[in-house]
């Protein structure tokens, strides 16, 4: 059995200062959690989009959470920009690092596997390497004639956040063929997960939905929030909604329009009530 | 059904087409629903022969292994066409897909570089996709490399730029002397407009032929199949270019 508790709690388990692994917008989202985590002010977070992230790291900037973000790419996708990350990149408010999909990928699994670094292949050339002192470009030490080749450090976060369709009373916790979940999970040091249902029975004893199910030994605290990953989408429930995105990215192209956006969305008593 | 108009995307959409395989594996990012259309119209015309991933895509999408599968894949050799975008291109085939000015202070932030440092690397046939012809994007050198057109010898490499789209012209990568060729100028278009909107120096032969119009029962099919397998992916696009609405279930 693990600890069952609310949206809110479970924010106050993300400290300040931690490293926080987000999944790619269209990957499960708790969006429900980020408005929590924005309610309960937590400041300094160091973001790791897995790889890429949308509308949850941006409001996390936009309300001045975040101190340092990790991502491949930052968008809203067809909504465009995303404009309070496009806006604190450009006016110097957060440390960006640069880096592309597999990387983050590789850096993962390395801390999945508990190794200290990870080769990838390509990436040499590119101005990426050149910004990045803490990745390493090595004659292939295998000696097996691959010529240079990129060293990368195993990212650890401190917390990784999912949102799932279903999860049950042991803390097992569904997401599908949504495996970069998996990944998050093995490599954090905790996760925190959001789900919509309560599974009746034990979801590692199902053969079928045991393939998609992260373990308990991963799942640090989990909290019932439904519609949790709105206003974007969960495969095979809701899909995104593209008006709202849509309307947010140019509410937010400046910061008095995502203040009033924050106010009503976040903070307001109606989103508290509805959270 | 009419074929004798078609719009801008249909253009493109099959002039795309033109630059793929007969088989073969191809992976579409999410920002790119021209070539994710054009990718699918081929998988049509070649009977499944053509295989398209929308990597981000909850239709058309066949990975079960997260996020890094679609990488696993590439380095392994197994995804054959991918697509690739710029904020800025240069004669190099450099890709920025970061920010203008200097990095890290940029003067425009864009996006990020996604997967693209790696993927030019390891899919033999990257097609550049940019629309916009204009001296803003097609530079002499590119603000920041977020991936390289070409590497040293001392670099494993197997992938790289094949062709280039845009709105006026079809340019082709020669990767041994790292320059692009103009292959043909779109119907309206002049070897002049390429010329004026073109940053970077080129290779020009003596006869320039036009790019071909879309086939018409190429546009039937493109109109008929095609909107209701990217609406999932690229709801806007769907609904604006191809008139397809999807239904919004759960």
């Amino acid at each position: 059995m693990i600890a069952q508790t609310d949206v809110d709690a479970l924010a106050e388990q993300v400290p300040d200062g931690a490293l926080l692994a987000l999944p790619p917008d269209y990957s499960f989202v708790p969006m429900a959690l980020i408005r929590a985590l924005i309610r309960r002010g937590v400041k300094d977070l160091h973001l790791l989009a897995v790889p890429i992230s949308g509308l949850s790291a941006d409001l996390l900037i936009g309300a001045g959470c975040v101190k340092t973000m990790e991502a491949a790419a930052v968008t809203l996708g067809e909504a465009g920009l995303a404009p309070c990350f496009t806006r604190a990149v450009q006016d110097g408010a957060i440390r960006m690092k640069d880096s592309t999909c597999p990387a983050i990928h590789t850096a993962l699994q390395a801390a999945e596997k508990g190794v200290p670094f990870m080769p990838l292949g390509g990436v040499i050339g590119s101005d990426i390497v050149k910004y990045r002192d803490d990745w390493k470009v090595v004659d292939d030490p295998m000696g097996q004639g691959g010529g240079r080749i990129l060293l990368l450090p195993a990212i650890t976060p401190d917390v990784a956040l999912v949102h799932a369709p279903l999860a049950d009373a042991f803390g097992n916790v569904w997401v599908g063929k949504r495996h970069e979940l998996f990944t998050i999970a093995h490599a954090a040091r905790t996760t925190l997960a959001t789900y919509e249902e309560l599974h009746d029975g034990d979801l590692t004893a199902d053969p079928v939905l045991s393939a998609g199910t992260i373990p308990a030994m991963y799942i640090g605290a989990l909290a019932q929030a439904r519609e949790g990953a709105k206003p974007l989408g969960l495969a095979g429930r809701y899909v995104i909604d593209m008006d709202h995105i849509r309307a947010y990215a140019k509410e937010a192209r400046t910061q008095e329009g995502f203040d009033a956006y924050l106010k009503r969305e976040v903070l307001g008593p109606e989103a508290e009530a509805a959270s | 059904m009419t074929t004798g108009a078609y719009s801008p995307e249909e253009f493109l959409i099959a002039t795309v087409t033109r630059l793929l395989p007969e088989r073969g594996n191809a992976a579409i990012g999410a920002a790119s629903p021209i070539p994710g259309a054009a990718a699918l119209l081929q998988r049509e015309l070649t009977g499944g022969a053509f295989r398209v991933s929308l990597i981000h895509g909850v239709t058309n999408n066949p990975f079960t292994d997260g996020g890094r599968e679609l990488f696993d894949a590439a380095g392994q050799g197994r995804i054959d066409v991918f697509f690739l975008g710029g904020v800025q291109i240069d004669g190099q085939a450099n890709l920025n897909l970061v920010g203008t000015g200097d990095y890290p202070a940029v003067d425009r932030r864009f996006p990020g570089s996604f997967g693209s440092a790696y993927m030019y690397f390891t899919v033999p046939r990257v097609i550049l996709f940019r629309p916009e012809h204009t001296r803003r994007v097609f530079v002499e050198k590119v603000d920041f490399i977020s991936a390289p057109g070409v590497s040293p010898p001392d670099v494993r490499r197997r992938g790289g730029p094949h062709a280039l789209v845009t709105e006026l012209c079809i340019m082709m990568f020669d990767r041994a002397r790292a320059r692009f060729r103009l292959e043909s100028v779109h119907p309206g278009r002049s070897v002049e407009e390429v010329r004026d909107n073109t940053g970077f120096d080129f290779d020009l032969p003596d006869r320039v032929p036009t790019t071909p119009e879309p086939e018409p029962e190429r546009l039937d099919i493109l109109r008929a199949r095609i909107g209701r397998e990217v609406a999932g992916t690229y709801p806007d696009f769907a609904a604006r270019v191809l008139g397809y609405r999807a239904r919004a279930t759960g």
